[in-house]
């Protein structure tokens, strides 16, 4: 008889087989308790396994360590399954199996090859969890409503934290849950193909193994549309939810010995508290005294409440329609907190606004009079809109007002909400720099949550369970995804659901410290700190941060509506004495209703929602411009906007279409810069050229199997589309240099490409199939020496082009920097033109710092526009980079498009009406470097830094928050 | 119209463009005891040792664990490297453990000159000890090209000379003891044989008589008696290579010990060495000559520096050859041609075509199992390492490839288990 056991990250499956008969399954939650769990499955087998010899393999990655404990024989989960496939379903072509946490593919026909998902992708089990707990439904019913959805809307799949920072903004935006359930079924069928196809195309006879494929009727309908699997293809086995364990027990026939059921309990139960691998820390309290000092301090720091049953007057109400909760504050005229709400928006914030303002209105009668009302948040625009709000602000300053109210000389401000971190420096009373997380270490307040909810407690429960923890666990600090995989790996060793509670404190301090604050000692931060944000409500986490930064800080106990509270102060000052709040009878025939629309006006193509409500009312949402808003047509006034007149200049390069030959260039990465050299010597020589144009998300779809590396950036990923487009357009050839050199300009120590700018012509070569079909070149090139680039081309250019004298060449090349040159010179003149018409108009000018490539709009996502939107004159780089010298960086100044942007920031700091956004893309080593060197040039001489990290993520609410934080800052500076 | 004037305050100075790079003087060079970070820890241990025979005191650190990563994540951008961040980490715990005199302190860290971002280790080393308090620490570049200059730390001719043969000496004793640990008969035998050999060389190179190239080629030919002469117990075991990031990929601080892992999973580790790294450092140079006509001057310097290397590394593999049966080192010319069927010579950073190569080696030595090693987020690897792995697959089906990526947040299990994916593999082919 054999017994296989898969030990996933979630959950146990065991299978008792005999020859082919399967006698027995199960499978269950482990809640963390994996020894315990494997043995109580055991123990309930007893009847079964009693007096029987037995072979006994494990597998599944919680497995490992118990295997190891137990002295059991390990099988490999990947590779039980293969051995399963093979013997059960000889005609597959590819397995694909999702579980909790790791996501593998196997290619049986042709070279087998077996594939897990990278470090950055895990979780996919724990991700459609995640998701369904975000949108207050269970995961049956998140997949219930998938199933009548009407729209997919685009959603970052390089990770969880990526796709969740798409998805919560359509929460808050009111798409339908539906929508969103099936949006998140597609994100992690795009995740899996670029993930794991790397280059292999997944057709033929394909199996779906593993938990979520095996429940959820949504995902499959998903990869079968998206693989284009046809009938009798898609295969979704009765046995996919065992297949691990079916494969261990056929792997249990390679061991000739063989044990018995008392032999194998007993060897089980020796683990249950065995030797734990796990790095501890000490405990968040060292003794009862210490705990006691902490509470009496925090007991103190308390709001002055009114009585709203006794009050009569004046009230102002805040409200803070955060990511995944929702709060309100009413305060008297004199700052008194008279009532307040904090819930969680359950997926829908216009119906938990809606009933709270009956509430409020109920409570309030002829009594309590609403002065005015201000909302704040990611939902700010849409509650504004729905309710008719008096005033609306950005989330970071309704904290800095809120803060002020609790500690007037307040010098620094830590918020942890659920999605967001957000720090405020304040310096002489004006807001001095802001710091905001950029994806990766988002979602760390919700991730608690959801967490406790996964192993079934309260948020408040299984926080106060961290304090008793004795020696918290070291969950590293790089984001949720990893956090969650380090979890499993503590759970697996046995560690204590106290210790796992405090590990996740610490962890998300030390994600707000190390990857968002960037502070080293506490005087950086300063004397006066405030924190706030529900998740500071949670002790560990607030202890955990006092004993990082070895310093004392003020927790208000409203911690969690903070922001309410702030856009209720906001609401007092603004002396409004009339207030459009809808409330009484007008609200109660409140209805809403939201329609999801695709904008034509441009490249951009955003996904819009249209809510309408039941007043007539209407509020468009998803938009980057204010085309939608103004009937289509753009708003007023001439558009000084650089990244526009760059997007143009591009599109302006005329083909030949008559020519013999076709050259096709992909329009990415750093041709983006160089094309006018590339148009000028090809047109020179006699061909025509085609560029593929900007990219779109299609277009990242259409190549996304062929990616080896799911880590790369954005752009990078992106060439791999264009190379299809252009063979589609059939071109004769196409042509993609790889330079290790960039141009030289001078002033730097030396100019570098990045590796993957400078190289990923050669990746392309080795991993898309479809380059064997097409003359494919890719020659390694010096563009600083024209005689020399002559010599290569001489080379390199297929001799059916044309016999091509040196002289020829190096004057097709010259003619090539001409063009270069005078595009340089362009777009210096336009930058010169742009800030001449942004002064004449008194327009701020923001200086959109990135790589020449982020003009692309499905790179840039229309950060732009959205800049133009909120009223600034829009420059880029290398538009100012030539109007200072090189100033000196602390490191090595080696990469050109690099060196541009350190002299724009030098050129920033001399110009008062300008400031200076940098754009990065995810995954950008050489940013992690050049980011620090920006905010320091810029510091030299007090300008605020803004950094926007870009990828995938469509959304642009969180980009809207920074770039609204940053004017706001400047209009408090002004004041001051 | 509305005229902005920029700010006076605002113009920048030359006080702004300053740079405060504290230099090794000589006068430094009579007192300071100069650190080495650990990376491959009996190379460096040699030439912390020969570094007293040109005047300096120098000393390689040996503190590792979560301390040392702790502290890394606390000075660095968390977005960087991982050996920037262990580096980091190593050297300001080591400050921090009052240990050392910080008065008469030194730092000294490598730097390559490429197009990677590792060439910028040792400012990110400086700005980490600036925020720790110990700025005033003066931290050496060693580097090749003239990038940053001390008055007190020269390269001469006969330091590289001895640097070389620490070099050399240090890549017998890691092809040997790979070849010896999985099959020993006594557990701990060949670690113990290495310890003493090391300690021999440590004693040797740090005495100022000088080196005959007699007396090396005889050393040579000792170590590896030494070792063949271990009680060893020659069962068949699946060789699996190791590639990768160079600091990942020696480093056993970084890799989680990946080479004793797979001792302990039964399988042997195959790797190239270091030598190989420099050749493919020196040949760089000449290639980019050969492409582009750049480093025109450099060159001259560089070729046969290049054929000097060759020559030594024929030494060893002679050595090997005469007196054991151990499988010498390949040939680096021989490992550059077969690197050129799936990649480009020039591609040079990072690791470069010479890890595509080294895989390719691996194969051409019967090998079938190979894991890549990087820093989470390597850039050069997303070319060199996953972007090549799809090539090299496609002309050697039965061969298997796992790329692993090392991170101070990275879950060991999900490496292990990874591992032992390939493991498994490997076992149903044997």
């Amino acid at each position: 008889m054999n017994v296989g056991v898969d030990v996933g990250s979630t959950t146990v499956k065991i299978v008792i087989t005999e020859g082919d008969k399967l006698l027995y399954q199960k499978y269950e939650r482990h809640y963390s308790q994996v020894r315990h769990k494997t043995l109580a499955f055991i123990r309930e087998c007893e009847e079964i396994l009693r007096g029987c010899d037995l072979r006994v393999a494990i597998s599944g990655s919680a497995g490992l360590g118990l295997a190891d404990a137990a002295g059991l024989l390990f099988v490999q989960e990947v590779y039980a399954t293969f051995a399963l496939v093979k013997e059960k379903e000889p005609g597959t072509d590819v397995v694909i199996e999702l579980g909790g946490e790791d996501a593998k593919i196997i290619f049986l026909k042709g070279g087998v090859d077996e594939r897990m998902n990278g470090t950055c992708a895990g979780g996919t089990g724990a991700f459609i969890d995640q998701m369904a707990t975000l949108l207050d439904v269970t995961p049956d019913e998140l997949d219930a409503l998938s199933l009548e959805h009407k729209k997919v809307y685009p959603i970052a799949s390089r990770c969880g934290v990526f796709a969740k920072t798409d998805i919560q903004p359509l929460i808050n935006q009111g798409v339908s849950k539906s929508d969103i359930a099936a949006s998140i079924y597609y994100a992690v069928v795009n995740q899996t193909i670029a993930g794991l196809a790397q280059g292999r195309k997944i057709e033929g006879k394909v199996m779906f193994l593993g938990g979520p494929l095996f429940y959820n009727k949504g995902l499959k309908e998903a990869f079968t549309d998206m693989l284009k699997l046809q009938e009798g293809n898609a295969v979704f086995p009765a046995y996919a939810l065992y297949s691990v364990a079916l494969g261990a027990s056929l792997y249990a026939n390679k061991q000739e010995k063989t044990t018995d059921y008392d032999t194998l309990c007993r060897a089980i139960e020796a683990t249950l508290d065995g030797q734990k691998n796990v790095v501890c820390m000490p405990a968040l309290f060292a003794n009862e005294a210490e705990k006691k000092e902490f509470d009496g301090r925090h007991a103190k720091e308390t709001v002055i409440y009114g009585d709203v049953d006794s009050y009569e007057g004046k009230a102002y109400l805040g409200i803070d329609c955060g990511s995944t909760t929702t709060k309100l504050a009413l305060i008297s005229d004199k700052k008194e907190l008279l009532w307040s709400f904090y819930d969680s928006n359950k997926g829908n914030p216009v119906d938990v606004v809606k009933a709270q303002l009956m509430e409020i209105s109920r409570i309030c009668g002829d009594r309590i009079k609403i002065a005015g009302s201000a909302v704040t948040g990611y939902g700010e625009e849409l509650i504004r809109n729905a309710f008719h709000i008096d005033k609306g602000l950005v989330e970071t300053m309704a904290h800095f007002m809120a803060a002020k109210h609790f500690c007037p000389e307040v010098d620094f401000i830590l918020d942890i909400g659920g999605q967001d971190i957000k720090c405020i420096q304040i310096k002489d009373n004006a807001v001095d720099s802001i710091m905001l997380n950029e994806a990766c270490s988002s979602g760390c307040g919700s991730f608690i949550e959801t967490f406790a909810k996964s192993l079934g407690y309260q948020t408040a429960e299984f926080a106060k369970l961290a304090l008793g923890g004795d020696a918290p666990v070291d969950l590293g600090s790089r984001c949720t995804v990893f956090m969650n995989s380090s979890i499993k790996q503590a759970q697996k060793d046995g560690v204590s659901v106290e210790n796992i509670s405090a590990g996740i404190a610490v962890s998300v301090i030390k994600n707000a410290i190390y990857k968002v604050i960037r502070a080293n000692s506490p005087e950086e931060l300063g004397e006066h700190i405030v924190v706030q944000g529900g998740t500071f409500l949670n002790d560990a986490v607030l202890r955990s941060f006092e004993k990082e930064i070895g310093h004392d800080v003020i927790r208000p106990n409203i911690a969690g509506i903070m922001g309410a509270f702030g856009a209720a102060i906001y609401a007092l000052n603004a002396g409004l004495s009339e207030s459009t709040t809808l409330l009484g009878e007008a609200l109660a025939s409140f209805t809403h209703t939201s329609k999801a629309v695709v904008c034509q006006g441009c490249t951009n193509h955003c996904s819009l929602t249209v809510n309408t409500f039941s007043d007539g009312g209407k509020y468009i949402s998803g938009n980057r411009c204010e085309k939608m808003k103004n009937g289509g047509k753009k708003s007023a006034g001439e558009s000084l906007n650089m990244y526009e007149f760059k997007r143009n200049r591009l599109e302006s390069m005329k083909e030949f279409p008559d020519r013999k030959i076709t050259v096709g260039i992909p329009l990415q990465l750093g041709v983006y810069d160089l094309a006018p050299l590339w148009y000028g010597i090809f047109t020179t020589l006699g061909m025509n050229v085609k560029f593929s144009g900007f990219s779109s998300r299609e277009l990242y779809i259409k190549g996304q199997d062929s990616i080896p590396s799911d880590t790369v950036c954005y752009p990078a990923k992106l060439m791999h589309g264009h190379i299809h487009r252009l063979i589609e357009e059939k071109v004769d050839a196409i042509f993609l240099p790889c330079l290790t050199y960039n141009v030289e300009e001078g002033g730097g120590d030396n100019h570098y490409n990045c590796a993957v700018v400078a190289y990923y012509p050669e990746l392309l070569r080795g991993n898309m199939e479809e380059l064997k079909e097409i003359t494919y070149l890719a020659p390694f090139l010096n563009i600083n020496d024209e005689k020399e680039l002559a010599r290569e081309l001489e080379m390199y250019l297929p001799k059916e082009w044309g016999n091509f004298t040196r002289r020829e060449l190096l004057k097709a090349i010259r003619a090539g920097f001409d063009l270069y040159d005078k595009t340089r010179k362009e777009t210096q003149e336009e930058a010169a033109r742009i800030i001449k018409k942004a002064r004449e108009q008194g327009k701020k000018i923001m200086v959109l710092a990135g790589r020449p490539y982020h003009i692309d709009p499905e790179i840039g996502h229309g950060i732009d526009l959205l800049a133009e939107s909120l009223g600034f004159a829009v420059v880029s780089e290398d538009g100012i980079s030539h109007l200072t010298s090189m100033p000196r960086v602390a490191v090595l100044n080696q990469w050109t498009f690099h060196s541009r942007m350190y002299a724009a920031a030098k050129y920033v700091t001399s110009q008062p009406d300008m400031e200076l956004v940098q754009l990065v893309s995810f995954g950008c080593g050489i940013d992690a470097i050049t980011t620090d060197e920006m905010r320091s040039i810029l510091a030299k001489k007090g300008k605020l830094y803004t950094q926007i990290k870009i990828d995938e993520i469509n959304n642009l609410s969180a980009v809207n928050i920074r770039l609204r934080s940053l004017v706001g800052a400047l209009e408090m500076r002004k004041e001051e | 119209m509305e005229t902005v004037t920029a700010n006076k305050a605002w113009e920048w100075t030359a006080e702004d463009d300053k740079l405060e790079r504290v230099e090794f003087t000589a006068e430094m060079k009579k007192d300071y005891t100069i650190l080495l970070p650990t990376m491959l820890p009996r190379h460096l241990k040699m030439i912390a040792s020969l570094l007293n025979v040109y005047g300096y005191k120098a000393k390689m650190l040996e503190n590792d664990g979560q301390e040392v990563i702790d502290t890394g994540l606390k000075y660095t951008h968390n977005d960087i490297c991982y050996p920037a961040l262990l580096v980091i980490g190593q050297f300001i715990t080591a400050l921090q453990s009052g240990e050392y005199d910080l008065e008469k302190t030194a730092l000294l860290f490598t730097q390559t000159g490429g197009g990677c971002r590792a060439s910028n280790y040792i400012s990110l080393v400086r700005k980490a000890l600036k925020k720790a308090g110990y700025g005033y620490i003066p931290v050496i570049s060693l580097n090749f090209v003239g990038l940053e200059k001390n008055s007190g730390f020269k390269l001469s001719l006969s330091m590289i000379r001895r640097m070389m043969y620490a070099v050399l000496y240090g890549d017998i004793m890691m092809y040997t003891i790979n070849q010896t640990k999985p099959y020993e008969i006594e557990k701990g035998s060949s670690e113990k044989l290495a310890d003493e050999w090391t300690e021999k060389l440590v004693e040797r190179l740090g005495n100022k008589k000088s080196l005959s190239y007699g007396e090396i080629k005889r050393t040579y030919r000792d170590i590896i008696k030494s070792f063949a002469e271990l009680p060893m117990n020659k069962v068949k075991k699946e060789r699996v290579g190791i590639v990768g990031e160079i600091y990942v990929k020696f480093s056993p601080l970084a890799n989680r010990n990946l080479e004793n892992y797979l001792i302990e999973e039964g399988a042997e580790p195959v790797m190239a060495g270091l030598t190989d790294f420099a050749m493919f450092y020196l040949y760089g140079r000449v290639i980019e000559y050969d492409m582009y006509r750049i480093h025109k001057k450099s060159v001259h310097i560089m070729r046969p520096a290049f054929k000097i290397l060759c020559k030594k590394q024929k030494d060893i593999i002679e050595a090997f050859r005469e007196v054991s049966d151990f499988i010498p080192p390949t040939e680096f010319t021989h490992v550059a041609k077969l690197g050129r069927e799936y990649i480009n010579y020039g591609v040079k950073m990072g690791e470069g075509w010479l890890l595509v190569a080294e895989m390719a080696e691996h194969i051409d030595s019967g090998i079938k199992s190979i894991v890549c090693t990087q820093p989470f987020g390597c850039l050069p690897n997303h070319i060199v390492g996953k972007g090549a792995m799809k090539a090299v697959k496609e002309k050697n089906p039965e061969v298997s490839i796992i790329s692993v990526d090392y991170d101070a947040s990275a879950s060991e299990i999900n490496q292990k288990n990874r591992i032992k994916l390939l493991l498994a593999n490997a076992a149903s082919d044997m």
